[in-house]
C-alpha cells in the first residue's frame, strides 16, 4: 500500500534579521512516510518545525530542498486537495461572514453546488456543536473555541481522505477536547488518515498508533507509540497495605522511592532489577496484603523530554553541504 | 473559473458587510446632491458646476474605495492568516488573486452606479425645473447620456488604481501599499509632463529617469475626459476605444505580475 503521506528529506530555511540576513533553519531534512488509516501524531516542543512542516506539505510555504507527497501526488497539486482537509493553528476566518456563510463558501471552493453546500455546512456545524442560533451570528463575535469548532468543521467539509490538524486542541474546554478527540477516533474508523501536530503529549497517548518527535527542525524520533514505550519499562509499583513500619524499615534499601498513601498504606517504587516477586513474597510473610502491582513504565512525556533533550536546539543555521540548493 | 468567481462574491460580500465603501458612496450622493444647492449660486452655469463636481465625486471616492479596499485585499489575510484555509483548498494562488481583484471591481461598480444614478437624479431634477428657454443656453443637455463615456473612463482608471493597490498588496503592508499606490496614483496624474522633461532639464540621467518613469507608470490624465463632456465638446469613439484597450492592457500587466509575486511568496 503506498503512503498517504510521504515526506523525504524536506529542509525550510528562512532569512532572520533586519540588516545583516542570516541564514535560519526551521525545518532539517524530514523524512517520514503516514501510512493509510492512521492516526499519526507530530510532537515537538513549540518552535520545533511542526507547523512550517504542515505549512509546506500544504504549500503555504516553499521547501528549500526536499519533496513531499499526499495521497501520491506532489504537495501543491490543485486535484490532491480536493481529498485533503486542512486546520491551521489558530484559525482565523472573515469577520464578516456567519460560520454558515463560511462553510457554504469553502465548500463552493470544491464544487459543491449551493445546495449541496447547505447540506453540508449545516450537517459538520450541528457535529461541531455550532447551534442553529449561533451559527448565523458573523464570526467576529465567536470565541476562540467556536472558532476552533468552525475550523474543524471546515477541514471535514469535503470527505477528506487525509487530515491535517494543527493543534487542533487548542483554545478548546475540557469538553471541547474530549468531542474532538472521540471525532478523530471516528475519523480514523471511517478509515482516514489523520496527521496531527501537537505539543500536547496526552493527547497523542489517547490517540495515535504512531508519532514522530521533532526538536530544533530535526527528527529526534519516530514509531509506534507502543514500541516506543513498551521497552521502557523502568522499575514496579507495588501498593501494600498493613505494611508494619519497622518491615518498611528493613526493604527501604532495595526501593527507589516510597510513598505513604495513608496510615500502613504505601506505594512502593522497586528498582528493574529487584523481582518483584520476592519482594512480594517476603512482604505478605509478614501479614501484608498486596493492593496493585504494576510496571513503571515511561510517559510518553518522559520519552519526549528525553529525546528532546538529547537533540537539543542544535545549530539551527545551515549546515555545511546542506544549504540552498544542494 | 468557479472557484475565482465565488472568491469574489466573497469578496463583495464582506465589503458590503464592512460598510466602509458604502458609507463612501453614500456621502459622495450627499456631495453630488450639494452641488445642486451651489449651483443655484451661480446663474448659468448651475448645470457644469453639478455635472464637475459630480464627476469629481465619483473619482475621488472611487478612488479612496479603490485603494482602502484594495490594499487589504492579499495583505489583510495574510496577517490575519485566514488565507492558510483558502488557499488549502482547490484553488490556485493565481485564481486567488484574479477572484480578489474581480471582488473589488465588481464592489466598485456598484458603488460608481450609485452615484452615477444619484448624479443623474439631481440633474434630471434641474432639467425638469429649468424654462426650456433656460436649458436652451447649456452646451450639453442636463441629463446627457456622453456623462457616461467619462464615468466609463473613471471606472476603468480605477480598475487600474485597483490593480496597482492589489499588486503591492502582495508583498507589502496596507499602510506601505497605499501609500505607494496613491504616490503612483498622482505621478501619473502628471505624466505627460514627465515626457518632456527633456525640455526643461539638461542633466542626461534624469531625463532618462524621467523616461523610464513615464513608460512604467500609467498615464491617468489620459481617462480624464471631465471637461470635454461637461462643456459639450467632441471625444472620438477611436480615443475612447483606445484609452479603454490601453487601460485594460495595464491591468492586465499588474495581475500577471501580481500572480508571479504571489505565486513564490512564503507565508511564515
Amino acid at each position: 500500500m503506498s503512503a498517504a503521506i510521504s515526506i523525504d528529506g524536506l529542509t525550510k530555511d528562512y532569512q532572520v534579521g533586519f540588516w545583516r540576513k542570516r541564514p535560519y533553519r526551521a525545518l532539517d531534512g524530514l523524512s517520514l512516510e503516514v501510512q493509510p488509516g492512521e492516526i499519526f501524531g507530530f510532537l515537538g516542543p513549540n518552535g520545533a518545525g511542526k507547523t512550517t512542516t504542515l505549512k509546506l506539505l500544504m504549500q503555504l510555504i516553499f521547501p528549500t530542498s526536499g519533496r513531499a507527497e499526499i495521497l501520491g501526488r506532489p504537495v501543491g497539486d490543485v486535484g490532491a486537495r480536493q481529498r485533503i482537509g486542512y486546520l491551521p493553528e489558530n484559525p482565523y476566518f472573515y469577520d464578516y461572514l456567519t460560520a454558515e456563510e463560511l462553510l457554504q463558501y469553502f465548500a463552493n471552493l470544491f464544487g459543491y453546488s449551493r445546495s449541496e453546500a447547505r447540506t453540508r455546512a449545516a450537517r459538520l456545524l450541528d457535529r461541531v456543536g455550532i447551534g442553529a442560533e449561533r451559527r448565523r451570528q458573523q464570526l467576529r463575535k465567536y470565541s476562540k473555541g467556536m472558532i476552533q469548532r468552525v475550523g474543524i468543521a471546515q477541514t471535514l467539509l469535503n470527505d477528506p481522505e487525509v487530515i491535517f490538524l494543527d493543534e487542533p486542541m487548542s483554545g478548546l474546554d475540557p469538553l471541547g477536547r474530549r468531542e474532538v478527540r472521540s471525532l478523530i477516533l471516528e475519523l480514523r474508523d471511517q478509515g482516514r488518515t489523520v496527521f496531527f501536530s501537537s505539543h500536547i503529549l496526552s493527547d497523542a497517548e489517547a490517540l495515535c498508533s504512531r508519532v514522530a518527535v521533532v526538536a530544533g527542525g530535526r527528527l529526534a524520533a519516530t514509531g509506534r507509540l507502543s514500541d516506543m514505550l513498551a521497552f521502557e519499562i523502568r522499575g514496579w509499583e507495588l501498593v501494600i497495605a498493613d505494611l508494619r513500619p519497622q518491615v518498611l524499615e528493613r526493604i527501604t534499601g532495595q526501593l527507589q522511592k516510597t510513598t505513604e498513601i495513608s496510615p500502613q498504606r504505601y506505594a512502593l517504587e522497586l528498582p528493574l532489577q529487584v523481582p518483584p516477586e520476592r519482594m512480594l513474597a517476603d512482604l505478605t510473610a509478614t501479614g501484608a496484603r498486596l493492593v496493585s502491582l504494576n510496571p513503571i513504565r515511561d510517559t510518553l512525556e518522559d520519552f519526549f523530554v528525553r529525546r528532546v533533550a538529547e537533540v537539543g536546539e542544535g545549530a539551527r543555521a545551515p549546515r555545511k553541504g546542506l544549504d540552498a540548493g544542494d | 473559473m468557479r472557484a475565482t468567481s465565488w472568491i469574489a462574491v466573497n469578496v463583495f460580500k464582506e465589503s458590503v458587510r464592512d460598510r466602509v465603501p458604502y458609507n463612501l458612496a453614500l456621502f459622495a450622493v450627499l456631495l453630488i446632491g450639494a452641488s445642486f444647492l451651489l449651483g443655484q449660486l451661480t446663474a448659468g452655469q448651475d448645470v457644469k458646476i453639478i455635472k464637475d463636481l459630480g464627476l469629481a465625486a465619483i473619482a475621488v471616492f472611487g478612488l479612496f474605495i479603490a485603494i482602502f479596499i484594495g490594499i487589504g485585499l492579499v495583505s489583510k489575510e495574510v496577517e490575519r492568516r485566514s488565507i492558510y484555509s483558502l488557499l488549502s483548498k482547490p484553488i490556485s494562488r493565481p485564481q486567488f488573486i484574479v477572484g480578489k481583484y474581480a471582488g473589488l471591481v465588481l464592489t466598485l461598480a456598484v458603488n460608481v452606479a450609485v452615484m452615477t444614478v444619484a448624479l443623474y437624479a439631481v440633474l434630471g431634477y434641474l432639467t425638469y425645473i429649468q424654462t426650456p428657454a433656460a436649458r436652451s443656453a447649456w452646451d450639453a443637455p442636463g441629463v446627457d447620456p456622453r456623462l457616461l463615456e467619462a464615468i466609463g473612463l473613471i471606472f476603468v482608471e480605477l480598475m487600474i488604481v485597483t490593480a496597482i493597490a492589489l499588486f503591492f498588496s502582495t508583498f507589502s503592508t496596507p499602510l506601505l501599499a497605499a501609500a505607494l499606490t496613491f504616490g503612483l496614483f498622482i505621478v501619473g496624474h502628471f505624466n505627460t509632463d514627465l515626457k518632456n522633461f527633456d525640455k526643461i532639464v539638461d542633466s542626461l540621467p534624469a531625463v532618462w529617469l524621467a523616461r523610464g518613469v513615464y513608460h512604467t507608470v500609467p498615464d491617468f490624465s489620459a481617462f480624464d475626459i471631465k471637461t470635454e463632456v461637461v462643456h459639450g465638446l467632441p471625444v472620438a469613439a477611436g480615443y475612447i476605444g483606445t484609452t479603454v484597450g490601453y487601460g485594460f492592457a495595464y491591468i492586465a500587466a499588474l495581475l500577471v505580475v501580481s500572480v508571479l509575486v504571489f505565486s513564490r511568496r512564503d507565508f511564515k
